[in-house]
């Protein structure tokens, strides 16, 4: 097929047509919904064969999912930021039902306050919850991404819904050139789903999710489900090389940009790391040994790929787009602790906030982390996180503060007239 | 089951499909009812649960069921049986799948999820027309988890939180009419101790394509206080006195399908459960009793006015 000029949602449609997904559980959200829409057009159009329909919730949603993949279908869905928090309790049981499918998350920032761009608080709520996640960069990543994930959620060994993360707006909305995969092809690369004995028919009975009692077969469940997990990631690899091997093109569990012979490397996730990418080559040019790497796999966690890159290195510059409050960035713990006590450790980790909201990171921000990491390499002494605000961005909200408290103070006032006798 | 239609109590299967020696509480009126539905429902079932005491039907590895069963969360059965119910189709449709293989989608669950916590995702399977069966227990509280307040606890009625004087200060939900207003297929009240009444209604609802209702009173020992040998005897009160009304809804019309016509008084059902214990010791509350007489009252005289 020809290149086309697609949106991230597009891409993300047509990953699911291109995986002949057979069912289309929906219900909108800004800035995922383009995606459904699409799917409902093709569909009307009888250019897809797949069955979609909409639930009341995407609780609902994520529960029909689960459900229809649990009886033998391939399903495709999407949601984004409050959908996938208010299908978060569905999120655990069927990644625990083991039920095979993809869901595209749309990343949002949640309320309050209420917003329609991106972080990753959305999807990293996701984080523990047995869904695989993969965290895409360009369009390009989305459709291939969305591919990939259906061979890996359906391998025998994995059995694992698997969430595939775009960005909001930046990714979602914006337009690049995509390489659509030959239908044919894909056939080759991601046969039709096969249950096997998991499956709900007549003269087969089956019971799914039934429960247990006790600590043990509990913990035996999820331990069985963390161990699928890993080996997801032994099976991401085989589908990565597949994929390759057809498509030409590789994408694998991170992305390492200029980082083998840096100094300092930057490590951040989605479609922001394209700006990072742009201060990497700006520092390289000034002669500063900077690189970055973006892990596309969140979970499983390619801890062993991201040690073999960062050990060695003289700092790591981490960039959260999201904020655990009260502690900080959440990728920092996961690098931390993938680092901690190993051979050759970098001996400096920093942490930065930004990006919050959909708030941009600017390349003279980058190079302030730079700076910040070298002193902090300098002083053998780690720097608290810091959150990303700029002076002129502070001036920008007093002034918005001032009119708010102007309405404020002008309501009391009109208040004070009125009550006068 | 034989094809022929169920007339008479001889009709009514005399062998049982659901297994015994569930972890249920003894003289509970949902298995009651459960055990009467699922041998007109058949083997080639699948229930799909949502939280709540007939959770505790299937604890691995043992499931009293023949046929299948998945377990969703409390707020969503009826969309886990939306995604059954389109899969099945989609897979026959696409001919992979025989017509043979097909199975009838039946949500069980309680008072609770019908009517309060799941009521969205109940309402999204009306409104889409799907074909499936919503069994529902209703033992007027949340009953797993020690009997607090339900959408359906009735007025006056103590509960494990609303242990005030008068009991429960608002009134039992009306799921029946919540159901009825969305004309679905079918929707039929019924108890365990009215099998021949119960058997007709699962017959007929089998036989219907849509969204259809089965909502079963299911007198609860452990959450209203009484025996458990006296079940049947409190179903029977229930119906007789004129509290639960036997009926269904089929094609626009509602029918009652069984009139107690000259009603037993109320006291007669309240005053064998400790959930009322308080509306007659140390003293008779009669602003309640007489509110919950007057309520019976009122329905059965709507019901004789639009009827004759």
């Amino acid at each position: 097929m020809p290149r086309k000029l697609l949106t991230g949602n597009g891409a993300a449609a047509w990953g699911a047509r291109l995986a002949e997904a057979d069912y289309v559980p929906a219900f909108p959200i800004t800035p995922q919904t383009e995606i459904i829409e699409t799917l409902a057009k093709w569909i009307g159009k009888k250019e897809m064969a797949a069955r979609m329909v909409n639930m009341d919730s995407e609780h609902s949603m994520i529960t029909a999912a689960g459900s229809a993949a649990a009886t033998g279908v391939r399903v495709f869905t999407a949601t984004s930021s409050q959908g996938l928090l208010y299908g978060l309790e569905m999120l655990y049981t069927v990644a625990g039902w083991r039920a095979p499918f993809v869901l595209v998350n749309v990343s949002r920032g949640l309320a309050a306050p209420i917003t329609m761009e991106p972080d990753h608080n959305d999807i990293l709520a996701a984080r523990d919850c047995g869904f695989l996640q993969i965290h895409c960069a360009t369009c390009q990543e989305v459709v291939d991404s969305v591919l990939m994930a259906y061979r890996m959620a359906e391998h025998t060994d994995v059995r694992l819904p698997v969430i595939v993360n775009l960005d909001g707006f930046y990714l979602s909305f914006t337009r690049e050139p995509v390489d659509l995969p030959d239908a044919d092809k894909v056939r080759e690369f991601l046969p039709a789903f096969d249950p096997h004995e998991t499956k709900f028919r007549a003269g087969e009975p089956v019971s799914q999710a039934v429960a247990v009692l006790g600590g043990g077969p509990y913990s035996y469940f999820r331990y069985e489900t963390h161990l699928a997990a890993l080996k997801s990631l032994d099976v991401y690899k085989e589908v990565e090389d597949d994929f390759a091997d057809l498509f030409g093109r590789r994408h694998g569990v991170l992305e390492s940009y200029r980082a083998e012979d840096a100094e300092i490397v930057f490590v951040m996730m989605g479609s922001f790391a394209t700006k990072a990418k742009e201060a990497v080559d700006r520092l390289r040019d000034s002669g500063e040994a900077i690189g970055l790497v973006r892990p596309r796999l969140l979970r499983p966690f390619p801890a062993e790929d991201l040690r073999q890159i960062l050990c060695g290195k003289k700092g790591v510059a981490v960039i959260d787009q999201n904020l655990s409050v009260g502690m900080g960035g959440i990728l920092y713990s996961e690098i931390s602790a993938a680092l901690y006590g190993r051979k050759d450790a970098p001996p400096i980790i920093t942490s930065f906030i930004g990006g919050l909201g959909g708030r941009d990171i600017k390349p003279e921000e980058f190079y302030e982390m730079i700076t910040t990491t070298k002193l902090a390499i300098f002083n053998k002494m780690t720097p608290p996180p810091r959150l990303l605000y700029t002076a002129q961005e502070l001036r920008e909200i007093r002034k918005l503060q001032g009119i708010a408290h102007v309405e404020k103070e002008d309501k009391a006032n009109v208040k004070a007239e009125e009550t006068k006798p | 089951m034989n094809e022929a239609h169920i007339e008479r109590m001889k009709d009514l299967p005399s062998t049982h499909l659901l297994g015994a020696g569930t972890a249920l509480c003894a003289g509970c009126g949902g298995l009651e009812m459960l055990k009467e539905a699922y041998d007109i429902l058949g083997e080639n079932t699948i229930f799909v649960n949502a939280a709540g005491c007939m959770t505790l039907m299937s604890i691995y590895p043992f499931t009293p069921f023949r046929g299948s069963w998945l377990y969703t969360s409390i707020a969503s059965a009826p969309a886990g049986a939306q995604g059954v119910r389109d899969a099945l189709d989609v897979l026959k449709q696409s001919g992979r799948m025989s017509e043979e293989e097909d199975l009838q989608v039946v949500v069980l669950t309680g008072d609770g999820a019908a009517s309060g916590i799941g009521l969205s995702s109940t309402s999204g399977a009306i409104d889409r027309d799907l074909d499936f069966i919503y069994l529902c227990y209703d033992n007027e509280g949340y009953g797993n988890t020690g009997q607090q307040t339900s959408p359906e606890t009735p007025h006056g009625a103590r509960t494990a939180t609303d242990a005030v004087a008068a009991g429960f200060p608002g009134s039992k939900k009306d799921l029946f009419a919540v159901w009825a207003a969305n004309r679905p297929a079918y929707v039929a009240t019924v108890i365990g101790s009215e099998a021949l009444d119960l058997a007709r209604k699962i017959e007929k609802a089998k036989e219907l394509e849509g969204p259809r209702m089965i909502i079963s009173l299911a007198p609860c020992p452990t959450g209203w206080g009484y025996d458990p040998k006296e079940t049947v005897e409190i179903g029977r009160l229930a119906v007789k006195t004129g509290i639960w009304p036997l009926k269904e809804y089929v094609d626009g019309k509602i029918r009652h399908t069984i009139n107690p016509g000259s009603r037993r008084p109320v006291e007669d059902y309240l005053s064998r459960q400790r959930r009322y214990a308080h509306l007659f010791e140390p003293e008779r509350n009669e602003k309640v009793l007489a509110e919950i007489q007057q309520g019976v009252d009122d329905y059965w005289a709507a019901v004789d006015a639009e009827e004759s």
